[in-house]
C-alpha cells in the first residue's frame, strides 16, 4: 500500500497536478505513468468542477475541456482503479466540496480509498468546515490535506496541529496560475508549521520554472506545479505525454538534492 | 457552527479568505450596535437613499383582481432605483470604518453594481464591478451608469457569463487583493457573515412595512411577496414577520421557460442540497454536483442558488417558494405599468405575477404586500425585444 509519506523519502518532492480527462482519460492515465518515470513523487489528480473558484484561467479552461469531453466522477474512479493496478505512486484528488458532497461524502471517500487514492485536497473547505469531510476520510483511510495561505498567520498553528498527509502551502495571494515572482516569506510560513507539527510542507501556486522550484524547495519539503503542466496539455493535446515527462524531469532535477 | 441556518450556510471558502471573513465578522459585531455607526447609516438611509420607502395602496390592481387588498412596498423609489442601496450603504460604511479603501462587487442586472458604484463615489472609495458579459449586453444602461459613477466594470466571459460567474470572479479577485479591499456582496449568500450582514441591512424593508401597515390598517398583512434570486429583497421583506406565524412569506423564483425545462433558474423547485460560493444551500446542479447553466429573462434572478436562510425557511415550512415563468413575469411587467403607472423591474414583476394568481383566491378583508424591489427602466429594451420590437437603432 502506498503512502503519502513515501513521496517525501526521495529528496525534495515534486508534485505535479493534472486535470483528469484533459484532453482524455486515456491521456491522463499515460501521464501518470510518464510523470512517475520522470521523477514525480506524488500526483495530484484534479476532478473537474464547473465553477472552480480557486483556479486561474488555465485550470478553469482545463476543467471546461474535461467536462465538455464527458468526464464524470465515476469514470475517474474507474481510471484510477486501472492506474493503481500498475503503479504504487501516491496519488491525491484535488476537487471542490460540491463534487464530494453531491456524490455523498461517505460514498465518495470509501470509493476513492477502494480504487487506491491516498488523499484529497478541497480548496473550498477551510479548517472551520473540515470535520464534515475529515471524519469520513479518517474512517476510509484517506488523508484530508490542509492548506495554509500567506494570510493565515496565527491560524497556521491550529491547522498544522490537525493536518494529515502533507500541508499545502499556498505561495501567493490570488488563484492558481503561473507567476513571474513570488514574494511571500515561505520560510516563515514553514517555520510556523514546524513549530506545531513535523508534517511535510509542499509549496504550490505560481511555480513554473526550475529556478523558482529550487528557490521554493529550499524552504520546504516539496513543490507543487499545476498550471504550467496544464498549459503543456492544452498546447500538445493527446501528444502531451513526452513533453510533460520532459518538463517533470527538469523540475525534479532542479530540487532533488537540495 | 459558524453562521448556520439549520443545516445551511457555513464558510466554504479558500483559506486565503478566512482571516478576511473573520475580520469582517468582528467588525460587524462591533459596529452593528454602535450608536454612531447607526446614526450615520440612518442618516444615509433617510437623507441620501430616500427612506423610508412608501407603502402604496394599489387600488386599481386590488379592484381588478377582486380579492385581497394589495399594497406595494416601493423599494423602486430608493436612490439608484432598487433595494440594493440598503445593503450597500451599510457594507460600504462598515468597510470604510474597517479602513478599506476599495470595494469590489458582482452584479447581475447591474442594480447592485450601480448601488456599489454610487456608495463608492459618495464615500470616496475605489470600485470595481464584475458583471457577466451576457449581462453587460442585457443591461448596457447600467454598465454606463457604473462607469459614469467612476467605477471600472469587468465583463466576465467564463462559464455562462452571467451572475454566478460574476460572483466567482469577484471571489477570485478578493483572494488576489484583500488588505485594502472589501467584497461588497450583493445578496444574502456567500460565506458567513455575508448572509447575516446583508439580511440585517435589508431587514429595514419589513420593519417599515410592519409600521406603515399598522398605521394604515392597524394590523399585520396576510401575505408578503417578493422575488428571489439570491434572496436579499425577499429576506428583507420577510425578516420582521418570521415570528408572526399568521403572515405567509412567499418567495417568487424565476422559472425561465418553465421549471420543468432546462432553461430555468428556479432553485427551490429544481435544485438539491449542495456547497457552492461559500455556502451550503440548494443549488441547480447535475448528478455529479456540476453547477447547472441556469436561465431567466431576468439577469438579477439568473442564479443557480438561493441564500441559506431561505433554504432553512423552506426546510422548516415557514416560507413558500413559487416559480414564475418569463411569460408570466413579462405580462406582470406590462400589467403593473398600465394599471398603476408603475414600471417594475423584471425581477420584481415575478412577485407581481404571483400576486395576480393569489389575490383572487383571498378575501377582500385580507392584505397582500408585494415588494417592488426595483424600477423597470433598465428592462425596457429587453422587454421590447421579448415582444419583438427593437427600440434602439
Amino acid at each position: 500500500m502506498s503512502k503519502i509519506q513515501d513521496a517525501f523519502a526521495h529528496g525534495k518532492a515534486f508534485i505535479p497536478f493534472i486535470t483528469c480527462g484533459d484532453p482524455s482519460l486515456e491521456t491522463t492515465e499515460q501521464l501518470v505513468y510518464a510523470m512517475e518515470q520522470a521523477g514525480a513523487d506524488l500526483i495530484e489528480l484534479g476532478i473537474p468542477f464547473s465553477d472552480p473558484t480557486a483556479e486561474g484561467p488555465v485550470i478553469q479552461e482545463a476543467n471546461n475541456r474535461a467536462l465538455s469531453g464527458g468526464v464524470t466522477t465515476d469514470k475517474i474512479f474507474d481510471m484510477v482503479k486501472k492506474i493503481r493496478a500498475n503503479t504504487q505512486i501516491p496519488m491525491v484528488f484535488m476537487t471542490y466540496a460540491n463534487v464530494v458532497f453531491s456524490y455523498g461524502i461517505e460514498r465518495f471517500t470509501k470509493t476513492a480509498a477502494e480504487v487506491g487514492m491516498n488523499g484529497i485536497i478541497l480548496p473550498d473547505v477551510p479548517f472551520e468546515e473540515k470535520e464534515e469531510f475529515a471524519d469520513a476520510c479518517r474512517r476510509n483511510g484517506l488523508a484530508l490535506v490542509s492548506l495554509i495561505a500567506p494570510t493565515s498567520h496565527e491560524r497556521i498553528s491550529q491547522i498544522a496541529s490537525a493536518a494529515e498527509g502533507f500541508i499545502y502551502c499556498v505561495s501567493s495571494l490570488g488563484v492558481t496560475g503561473v507567476r513571474s515572482e513570488i514574494t511571500t516569506d515561505i520560510g516563515e510560513m514553514v517555520r510556523l508549521v514546524r513549530a506545531a507539527s513535523d508534517i511535510p510542507c509542499a509549496i504550490g501556486f505560481g511555480i513554473s520554472t526550475p529556478e523558482q522550484a529550487a528557490k521554493m524547495a529550499k524552504d520546504a519539503d516539496g513543490v507543487i506545479v499545476g498550471s504550467a503542466i496544464v498549459k503543456i496539455c492544452k498546447e500538445y493535446g493527446a501528444d502531451c505525454v513526452p513533453k510533460v515527462a520532459e518538463y517533470v524531469k527538469s523540475m525534479k532535477d532542479a530540487i532533488r538534492d537540495l | 457552527m459558524n453562521g448556520r441556518f439549520g443545516i445551511h450556510g457555513g464558510q466554504y471558502i479558500p483559506e486565503t479568505l478566512m482571516n478576511a471573513v473573520i475580520e469582517l465578522e468582528e467588525a460587524y459585531n462591533h459596529y452593528k450596535d454602535d450608536p454612531e455607526f447607526n446614526r450615520e447609516l440612518t442618516d444615509l438611509f433617510n437623507n441620501y437613499a430616500g427612506r423610508p420607502s412608501r407603502l402604496y395602496y394599489a387600488e386599481r390592481m386590488t379592484k381588478d383582481l377582486g380579492g385581497a387588498k394589495i399594497y406595494l412596498k416601493r423599494e423602486d423609489l430608493n436612490h439608484t432605483g432598487a433595494h440594493k442601496i440598503n445593503n450597500v450603504l451599510g457594507q460600504a460604511l462598515l468597510a470604510k470604518k474597517m479602513g478599506k479603501t476599495r470595494l469590489i462587487a458582482e452584479t447581475g442586472a447591474g442594480q447592485h453594481g450601480v448601488a456599489t458604484a454610487t456608495a463608492a463615489a459618495l464615500l470616496d472609495m475605489e470600485c470595481e464591478v464584475y458583471m457577466g458579459e451576457e449581462d453587460t449586453k442585457r443591461q448596457a444602461l447600467n454598465v454606463y451608469r457604473m462607469k459614469l459613477l467612476g467605477s471600472q466594470v469587468h465583463p466576465v466571459t467564463t462559464g455562462t457569463a452571467t451572475l454566478k460567474d460574476a460572483v466567482s470572479e469577484a471571489m477570485r479577485e478578493w483572494t488576489r487583493r484583500i488588505d485594502d479591499t472589501h467584497y461588497c456582496l450583493g445578496s444574502v449568500m456567500g460565506p458567513h457573515p455575508f448572509p447575516t450582514i446583508v439580511r440585517d441591512f435589508q431587514s429595514v424593508i419589513s420593519k417599515e412595512i410592519k409600521q406603515q401597515l399598522m398605521e394604515k390598517e392597524g394590523r399585520l398583512p396576510d401575505a408578503v411577496l417578493a422575488c428571489v434570486g439570491g434572496g436579499s429583497n425577499a429576506i428583507g421583506t420577510f425578516y420582521h414577520f418570521i415570528e408572526d406565524e399568521s403572515v405567509r412569506l412567499i418567495g417568487c423564483e424565476a422559472a425561465g421557460r418553465g421549471a420543468n425545462t432546462a432553461e430555468t433558474a428556479a432553485t427551490i423547485a429544481t435544485g438539491k442540497l449542495g456547497i457552492f460560493h461559500g455556502m451550503k444551500s440548494y443549488f441547480c446542479q447535475d448528478e455529479y454536483g456540476q453547477i447547472a447553466p441556469v436561465y431567466s429573462i431576468s439577469a438579477g434572478l439568473d442564479y443557480p442558488g438561493i441564500g441559506p436562510e431561505h433554504a432553512d425557511l423552506y426546510d422548516k415550512g415557514r416560507a413558500e417558494y413559487v416559480a414564475i415563468t418569463d411569460d408570466e413575469a413579462v405580462d406582470a411587467f406590462e400589467y403593473l405599468s398600465r394599471l398603476e403607472g408603475i414600471i417594475p423591474a423584471i425581477e420584481s414583476a415575478h412577485a407581481v405575477a404571483y400576486a395576480r394568481k393569489l389575490a383572487p383566491t383571498m378575501n377582500k378583508d385580507q392584505i397582500i404586500v408585494i415588494t417592488i424591489s426595483g424600477r423597470g427602466d433598465k428592462d425596457c429594451a429587453a422587454i421590447a425585444r421579448y415582444r419583438g420590437e427593437d427600440i434602439y437603432e
